[in-house]
């Protein structure tokens, strides 16, 4: 029996008790795979007679294209096909949220690294040759990457669809409402990349049924499915793909990036085709996180209540929209960071320029505003002669206050606590390093101009963001479960990317059959979507549908052995793995309960609806909200600029830990990437041009690097609505984690530091020279 | 040119081109896809294997420098069917995530303990530094050779 059917997760009782499957740390089943070097990543698989693909990207970040010839590239020997735009069969364009891409550039380049033509020949090399013999005739154009000058209505737009790409306003409460005391302020936020480990890559595979099998590495299959076969002009169902071992995402492969030009190579050439980015590809072939620009004012009132927050935020999307409306969604709706404020007036916008286009990294628009909001309530507190910890404490959340979009915070909010957990637990004992040679000196090389100048800061700051998808986004997950021959496999199209999410399904699955006899199928669209993997959003929207997909088939399990022993299904029930009746007369195995027959269920999970924001920005927009508090502790040298981070300590909200040592290690990389944005990472930009697209000019945090984390406190308040109670832990880790870091440096050095990352130069240009009045 | 290797303990004679790096006859000729390419300037340290018992970082390496050694890559360091300690370390204490660093992050810290049986925290870390890893935070990973280096003991 085969029945769809769905479930909304309002129906689903929060927090049950566990078994002896959830909330343990069990091993992840790819972990053998992956030690041995077993696992196979997308750029390790090889077809027969397989070709490789090649793209010619645009050098100028602003150019128009007067001639492409192709023809000393077809005729090198060993080429296949030579594609440009012309050759693409069905739509030009695609993107995720507006279709404003082309797939291949064909009269104007907007960005330094678009795709102008792709190239499949039998060996990488003749592939890369040949890209290089295509003439491309180039008229540079004055490039657009000021993106105060794109918001600016007399800047002619620098795409058919115009420069901004969305306005928010937000108006709440009284605008005109004052505070006693009032900090204004202006931040920067750089851009900063995923710099997951395992570049681009992957292999389509032509049928001759005319669609095409792709293997790629991604973290949304369905949605790459759909773009790939509207460019192709094929209907979805011949276009196929599986998920190829991912090497890390962190927001960069929820974008097409290789998927359409792989398969139209495939397709053209009728040979399967390969195709992996080198690490200066994969700096140029996805987007990145919004480099943002945001001023501030904050009014509050004696005892240090917000009274009003006025602030402008204006995010650079680069050349094409990717996800940037629900980016700026984001950073307009947490603005105000995980405080009550009655009166706000944002406004937040979101343009294209001629910079690198941007989209997804893990905290998605609510890191730039933390950042900023953050580095406003020290100055606040400093303004009122208060704690820092104290002033936020006095206006965290709680359940049932109005955030500042209107909507009643319902679900669990434990602000506060978070906060007192942080802020009480113990810092590391002693100071700087003062040990010439010592490797935990800022800069990690040992040495220090002198060592009496380098300080010690601690900084603290709170964040919050949605989990799941928001503003109406029909955001589901399907899952399937078969019982047939005493096997019980569970079917789910949901990208596991490194978090863990294999580990959750078999848990989950073993908790409703009581075995870990479970078969994990590969992910494929075989199935119906998960929905990405991003917003924090599977464990509970694929651990919801996977659960309730194995709830129903154990269900109809049971009716079946209850109608083969002329019983009800009330009196039976499956324990460890056999189906058992409470009196103990029936006692069988799964594959004698069905007698033969084979059972399948699936489901269409949904989380409780959400709803557009208004022309003022208010709405119920989110479902569920996550909170985290982070304290750093640094030590700064004042001559060099540089910064070591010793420690960050964090309390996080969690609903409820499923899987300990994987929250664990969810925290721990989020922290990396946090430090990294505060003191390393930015990708840096001269009119239009990457400079650093490279790991010796990119630098991201080393084991050196990486401070102690402490968990203070992995605070459990069941999440109602939540299967299992359970948020997601992925991205509250980098949401404030950042700004902590840039509050400790601020504390040691005595600088405002408005921007991040934080250089040297910030640092060491600006403080006052040894000897000199000042701390 | 004629390239003479034992990989993992297989001795095999191929004729390469001289600019081959030692990573792509790892990976495309001999067909062991477990060394990792992340980085294309040395940085990442995810295609580090063995060359005579000392860590390389493969795409650092000419293919026909190697001519003469006894190569070992992550396929080769379980022996048996029995995982090598470094990597049951691994798998044991959450070392990976996505795993895409795991194979050079290995082969790096089993050398690092070839060399240093019993290192401190400290030493792990300046000794993996040349491997990134942009899951773990690295945390997991010291743990894990820690780990290893005790068993080892």
């Amino acid at each position: 029996m085969t029945t769809v059917s769905a479930v909304s997760s309002t129906a689903v009782a929060p927090a049950r008790v566990r078994s002896a499957s959830l909330g343990t740390s069990r091993k992840r089943p790819d972990g053998g795979p992956k030690v041995k070097g077993e696992f196979a990543f997308s750029s390790d698989l090889w077809a027969e007679g397989a070709l490789w693909g090649k793209v010619l990207r645009s050098p100028h970040p602003a150019a128009r294209i007067t001639g492409i010839d192709t023809s000393r590239a077809r005729n090198l020997p060993g080429v296949k096909a030579v594609l440009v735009a012309d050759d693409v069969p069905g739509n030009p364009f695609f993107g995720l949220e507006m279709k404003d891409q082309p797939v291949f550039a064909s009269d104007v380049a907007r960005y330094m690294g678009e795709a102008v033509a792709a190239v499949a020949a039998d060996h990488p090399e003749v592939a890369r040759k040949a890209a290089e013999l295509i003439e491309v005739t180039y008229e540079p154009i004055d490039p657009l990457v000021d993106p105060e000058r794109a918001l600016d209505p007399v800047t002619p737009p620098m795409h058919p669809m115009g420069n901004t790409v969305r306005h928010i306003s937000v108006r709440h409460g009284d605008a005109v409402a004052s505070g006693d005391v009032v900090v204004e302020g202006t931040y920067e936020v750089g851009m900063q990349d995923q710099a997951f480990m395992g570049p681009e890559s992957g292999l389509a595979i032509p049928d001759e049924d005319g669609g095409v099998d792709l293997f790629i590495s991604t973290q949304w299959l369905h949605v790459d499915r759909d773009q790939v076969a509207d460019c192709l002009a094929l209907p979805p169902d011949k276009v196929r793909l599986h998920l190829a071992g991912v090497g890390g995402a962190f927001g960069a492969r929820e974008d097409v990036s290789l998927q359409v030009h792989i398969c139209l190579l495939a397709l053209r050439t009728g040979r399967p085709v390969k195709m992996v980015f080198s690490r200066e590809e994969s700096f140029l072939g996805h987007v990145h996180r919004h480099p943002a620009r945001m001023s501030y004012r904050h009014e509050a009132d004696r005892d240090g209540r917000i009274v009003k927050i006025e602030a402008k935020i204006l995010l650079d999307g680069g050349a094409y929209a990717s996800s940037s409306t629900a980016v700026l969604a984001n950073a307009a709706c947490f603005a105000g960071g995980p405080y009550l404020v009655p009166n706000a007036v944002i406004d937040a916008d979101v343009v294209r320029t001629n910079n690198p286009p941007c989209g997804a990294m893990r905290g998605f628009g609510a890191v730039q505003v933390c950042h900023a909001y953050e580095a406003q309530m020290d100055k606040l507190a400093a303004a009122l002669g208060m704690d820092p910890v104290e002033l936020r404490l006095r206006n965290a959340l709680q359940p049932g206050d109005e955030l500042l979009t209107g909507q009643a915070l319902t679900g669990a909010a434990p602000v506060a606590e978070v906060i007192r957990r942080c802020a009480e637990a113990p810092l590391p004992p002693g100071g700087p390093a003062d040990e010439p040679g010592s490797m935990t000196l800022p800069g990690g090389a040992g040495r220090t101009a002198d060592p009496t100048r380098v300080r010690r800061g601690i900084g603290f700051a709170v964040g919050f963001k949605n989990l799941m998808y928001s503003e109406g986004f029909d955001d589901y997950s399907t899952a399937r479960c078969r019982i047939e021959h005493g096997i019980v496999t569970v079917f789910s199209a949901a990208a596991e990317v490194g978090q863990g999410l294999v580990t959750l399904v078999e848990q989950i699955a073993e908790d409703v059959f009581g075995t870990d006899k479970i078969i994990v199928a590969p992910a494929d669209t075989g199935v119906g979507s998960a929905g990405s993997t991003s917003a924090s959003r599977q464990t509970w929207m694929s651990g919801g549908a996977v659960d309730a997909a194995c709830r129903k088939a154990r269900d109809s399990l049971l009716d079946l052995a209850a109608r083969r022993h002329g019983t009800v299904a009330a009196v039976l029930e499956v324990r460890e793995g056999r189906v058992v009746s409470f009196d103990g007369e029936i006692d069988e195995t799964i594959e004698e309960a069905t007698g033969g027959a084979a059972i399948e269920e699936t489901v269409e999970f949904r989380h409780a609806p959400t709803f557009p924001l208004d022309e003022r920005g208010q709405g119920d927009a989110h479902v569920s909200f996550a909170f985290a508090a982070h304290r750093a502790v640094v030590d700064v040298d004042l001559d060099l600029g540089l910064v070591k981070v010793v420690e960050v300590t964090t309390a996080q909200d969690v609903g409820r830990v499923l899987n300990p040592v994987q929250v664990v290690g969810q925290i721990e990389g989020g922290i990396a990437q946090g430090v990294g944005l505060a003191v390393m990472e930015e990708i840096l930009v001269d009119q239009g041009l990457v400079r650093n697209a490279s790991f010796t000019d990119y630098l991201i945090p080393t084991a050196l690097d990486m401070p102690l984390v402490q968990i203070a406190a992995l605070v459990e308040e069941p999440e109602p609505g939540a299967p299992f109670g359970a948020k997601g832990v992925g991205e509250p880790p980098t949401i404030s984690s950042t700004a902590a870091v840039a509050a400790a440096v601020r504390a040691a050095s005595g600088l405002a530091l408005t921007r991040v990352p934080i250089r040297p130069e910030h640092i060491a240009l600006a403080a006052p020279r040894q000897g000199e009045a000042g701390s | 040119m004629k390239v003479s290797v034992a990989v993992n303990g297989a001795a095999r004679t191929d004729e390469v081109e001289p600019r081959l790096l030692l990573v792509h006859y790892l990976r495309d000729v001999v067909g062991l896809t477990g060394t990792n390419i992340g980085c294309d300037t040395s940085s990442c340290g995810a295609c580090t294997v063995h060359v005579d018992g000392e860590s390389v970082k493969s795409c650092t390496m000419l293919a026909v420098q190697a001519d003469g050694a006894e190569i070992t890559t992550i396929e080769g360091l379980a022996s048996g069917g029995e995982l090598h300690p470094m990597q049951e370390a691994f798998r044991q204490h959450h070392g990976l995530q996505c795993g895409y660093c795991t194979p050079g992050m290995v082969m790096a810290a089993t050398s690092l303990l070839a060399e240093n049986p019993s290192p401190t925290e400290a030493e792990v870390r300046e000794g993996l530094e040349g491997n990134l890893c942009r899951c773990t935070g690295y945390h997991n990973i010291v743990k894990a050779v820690l780990a290893a280096a005790g068993a080892g003991r």
